[in-house]
């Protein structure tokens, strides 16, 4: 980067960031935090039938540090809440979460003293996929907006 | 190490010898965020090198308030809820629960609901041992079993969408019956996927039961004695693998269980292998059961005779809003019945007619008075269903053992309280003594071949 | 084998609270000094054959004027003759009824889930700590005077300041 003329920047550094984004987009590495119900819809989504690998998104990794994509996948208990914040605070910029069903999204019907009403209270989130499970249908909706997200983000480097 | 003995071995080096070495356990976290602990359950297991010496189950990550949540609403709205404790299974759980309710009204509901009910649920019972096959085979690798497995439930899914509407949270139980009746040319379909799922059993038993690699990790591992099972309560394939033959529909037989020939698949050692073997026997007993439940389901509608002119539900029900209440009492609407609830000419055969359990026909709704009254006096708050004051539990066999609902009413229109027993519950407490004494990796073959659904675990 | 309920009102009068039938569930409600001596009879004796503690839980009837407020209601299963009872003891608010741990292990959480959930204490078991709340939690949410969405939160919104660790 530091050959490119002054004068051009502009130019080169946009298609850069348009390619590092496509780069990034299709090599999703996601880390499902699966807790409940939208689980099923999760492993429907990424098995054969729906077959998320179309997406560049089918290898889950089970290791936060691995990981670019947090896909929160079912309701939130408070008890369980910092647990997830921690696994968010060991990805590895650039991260992007995901909320996973309408549990992740506002707490959905479980409005009560046990569930955190909505994981952007405590995380910050990129899409939200509502549906109570959500179909997968629905689930590659969601991802195919996440994925034009990071292509016209700024690339952080 | 300077207080430990030290010996001259043979190539002379200093090593400790062993009886001098200090022995010490290891602490060792597993879970919550872990692969194999399904994302909600912290393992503390004490390690004596690679053996377990002990282990504290951690649970409640997903409690999420069903019981107080339920007496929060009326007796119709928990029945969502339901669907939410084992969502691999929820037709199950539904009917457990209108059972219950039904039970304290004394209600039976019609033949060919139950039937239906009986169809529904083992399709839902295979739906829960593919999955939990399926997911624990991954576990130990078996990649391939797992996306056969899971191709296959995907079309049971479909089935189960034809009928309810939904993939996997249906709300298709009411109080006295099922919601509709199920749709035209169902059973065919239904065979079809009979044949294909028993193709791919076949298929993956070939794969897993005598592959060496499977069956190592799986025999003589993750044992229970038969007493430490009955001690901790623990029904389904779990207790079944023991060898006791129990089971709630042959037991206590409820819906008309009684009226087929099953058999009860028992093991021997009750070990990981034997709960593998269980469930796959039991989804070709399920097959059977569904089987001999069409050959004896009493015929009823499942499309609708009209008469009179016939009018779209939704135009009905703009007509009525917009006041144009003309000879609307000749007119009767259609309804897709997998959508909006049960027809009223097929009321009889799937639903009750007792009026103050069940809802109207939704062309009886929109289309007069009393229709409507009927419907509001059973959603509407301070109304609602309401059943005599008492208490009534009720089992029914679950996926994973016996799921009972108790519920009580003091009379009103929401439950007083509604307490699931929840059959995996009884299992993870008695989890410590199944993984004792095996290595840490066979953690991950005991802990699959529970199927922890932890909807119905923490509830 | 029917009526057992009545049986067992013959066999432990004195103990008997009162019985009843209702939707065929028998129930007989017991003193919770006698639970220990009952549900051990009930276990070893051959014509009742309990083996299976089935469930255990709690009903908070505040709402219902109960005195004393719990009732805890355990679900008694015999395999072998395949019939079922319900017993049920009355517990005070604050009060301790006694712990089946020694007869079935799989009272032990149960036992918790009721402490939990209920706030019913019980005498004798070896380790009465929440199970499905977290430690930091105050109160029992299935409490009828619990509201529903009084949140105890550990992180975010509504949690407690952590003092800043120097």
């Amino acid at each position: 980067m530091e050959t490119v003329p002054q004068q051009n920047t502009g130019f080169v550094t946009s298609k850069l960031e348009e390619m590092i984004g496509w780069a990034r987009k299709f090599s999703i590495f996601q880390y499902p935090f699966v807790t409940a119900c939208c689980g099923m819809e999760y492993m429907a989504t990424a098995c054969a039938h729906y077959d998320v690998d179309r997406f560049g998104a089918g290898l889950p990794r089970f290791s936060p540090r691995q990981s670019d994509v947090l896909f929160v996948v079912g309701t939130i208990s408070h008890k369980i809440a910092p647990v997830l914040k921690q696994i968010y605070d060991q990805m590895a910029d650039p991260k992007w979460v995901v909320a996973f069903g309408v549990c992740t999204c506002t707490g959905g019907f479980y409005d009560n003293y046990s569930t955190v009403q909505g994981i952007d209270t405590i995380i910050p989130v990129d899409v939200y996929i509502p549906g109570c499970p959500p179909r997968p249908e629905n689930v590659l909706d969601g991802l195919m907006k996440l994925q034009e997200k990071m292509q016209q983000q700024k690339q952080p480097m | 190490m300077s207080d430990l003995a030290t010996e001259k071995n043979i190539t002379g080096n200093n090593f400790p010898s062993p009886q001098a070495v200090k022995r010490e356990t290891m602490m060792l976290n597993v879970g919550p965020s872990h692969p194999a602990m399904h994302g909600i359950v912290r393992m503390i297991v004490e390690l004596d090198g690679e053996t377990v010496q002990n282990a504290d189950v951690e649970i409640g990550y997903l409690h999420r308030a069903f019981e107080k949540d339920s007496e929060q609403f009326g007796y119709l709205q928990v029945i969502p809820y339901t669907d939410r404790l084992n969502y691999v299974s929820p037709l199950i759980n539904n009917i457990g629960y209108c059972m219950a309710v039904e039970k304290l009204f004394d209600l039976k509901a019609p033949e060919r609901a139950q039937y239906i009910r009986v169809i529904m649920s083992e399709l839902s019972r295979v739906s829960d041992h593919l999955t939990c096959i399926a997911a624990s085979a991954m576990e130990l690798g078996a990649f391939t079993v797992f996306l056969y497995m899971i191709k296959q439930r995907e079309e049971i899914y479909q089935l189960v969408e034809e009928v309810t509407g939904a993939r996997l949270t249906i709300s298709y139980a009411r109080v006295g019956g099922v919601k509709g009746d199920l749709p035209e040319g169902f059973e065919a379909k239904c065979h079809t996927v009979i044949k294909k799922t028993r193709e791919v059993l076949r298929e993956c038993d070939q794969l897993l039961t005598h592959n060496r690699i499977f069956v190592d990790r799986v025999k003589n591992v993750g044992i229970i004695s038969q007493k430490d099972a009955i001690s901790y309560s623990m029904t389904g394939p779990f207790l079944r693998s023991t060898g006791i033959d129990f089971d709630v529909r042959r037991a206590t037989p409820y819906l008309v269980y009684d009226r087929f020939d099953f058999e009860i698949p028992v093991g021997s050692t009750g070990d990981c292998l034997d709960r593998y073997l269980v469930r796959m026997d039991e989804m070709e007993q399920s097959f059977r059961i569904v089987e001999q439940a069409y050959k004896q389901i009493p015929a009823g509608h499942v499309l609708v005779n009209e008469q009179g002119e016939v009018v779209k539900g939704e135009d009905l029900v703009d007509a009525a809003k917009m006041g144009e209440t003309e000879g609307i009492v000749t007119k009767s609407a259609t309804f897709d019945p997998t959508l909006a609830g049960y027809h009223k000419d097929n009321r009889a055969e799937v639903g009750t007619c007792n009026k103050r359990a069940a809802m109207p026909p939704k062309e009886e709704t929109y289309s007069n008075i009393e229709g409507l009254m009927n419907h509001f006096k059973t959603v509407m708050v301070g109304h609602g269903t309401r059943p005599p004051a008492g208490e009534a539990y009720q089992a029914v066999e679950g996926a994973n053992g016996e799921l009972g609902f108790y519920v009580v009413s003091d009379g009103t229109g929401t439950p007083y309280r509604v307490r699931v027993r929840p059959p995996c519950f009884t299992i993870m407490a008695g989890l410590h003594k199944v993984v004792e004494g095996d290595s840490m990796a066979d953690i991950i073959a005991s802990f699959g071949s529970v199927n922890m659904i932890g909807g119905e675990l923490d509830r | 084998m029917q009526e057992l309920h009545l049986k067992l009102k013959e066999k432990f009068g004195e103990d008997v609270l009162g019985v009843h039938n209702q939707h065929g569930d028998e129930t007989i409600v017991i003193k919770p000094a006698a639970l220990i001596k009952i549900a051990q009879f009930l276990r070893d004796d051959s014509e009742y054959d309990m083996d299976f503690l089935m469930d255990l839980s709690a009903v908070d009837g505040l709402k219902l004027g109960w005195n004393p407020r719990f009732q805890v209601v355990y679900h008694f299963f015999s395999s072998k003759h395949t019939h079922r009872l319900r017993i049920k003891i009355p517990a005070a608010d604050g009060g301790s009824v006694p712990s089946l741990t020694g007869l079935w292990a799989i009272a032990n959480w149960f036992e918790r889930e009721c402490w939990d959930l209920l706030g019913v204490k019980f005498d004798g078991h070896p380790n009465l700590k929440r199970i499905l709340l977290y430690e930091e939690f105050v109160g029992h949410p299935l409490r009828k005077d619990y509201p529903i969405n009084k949140r105890q939160p550990l992180i975010g919104p509504g949690a407690p300041k952590k003092e800043a660790v120097k």
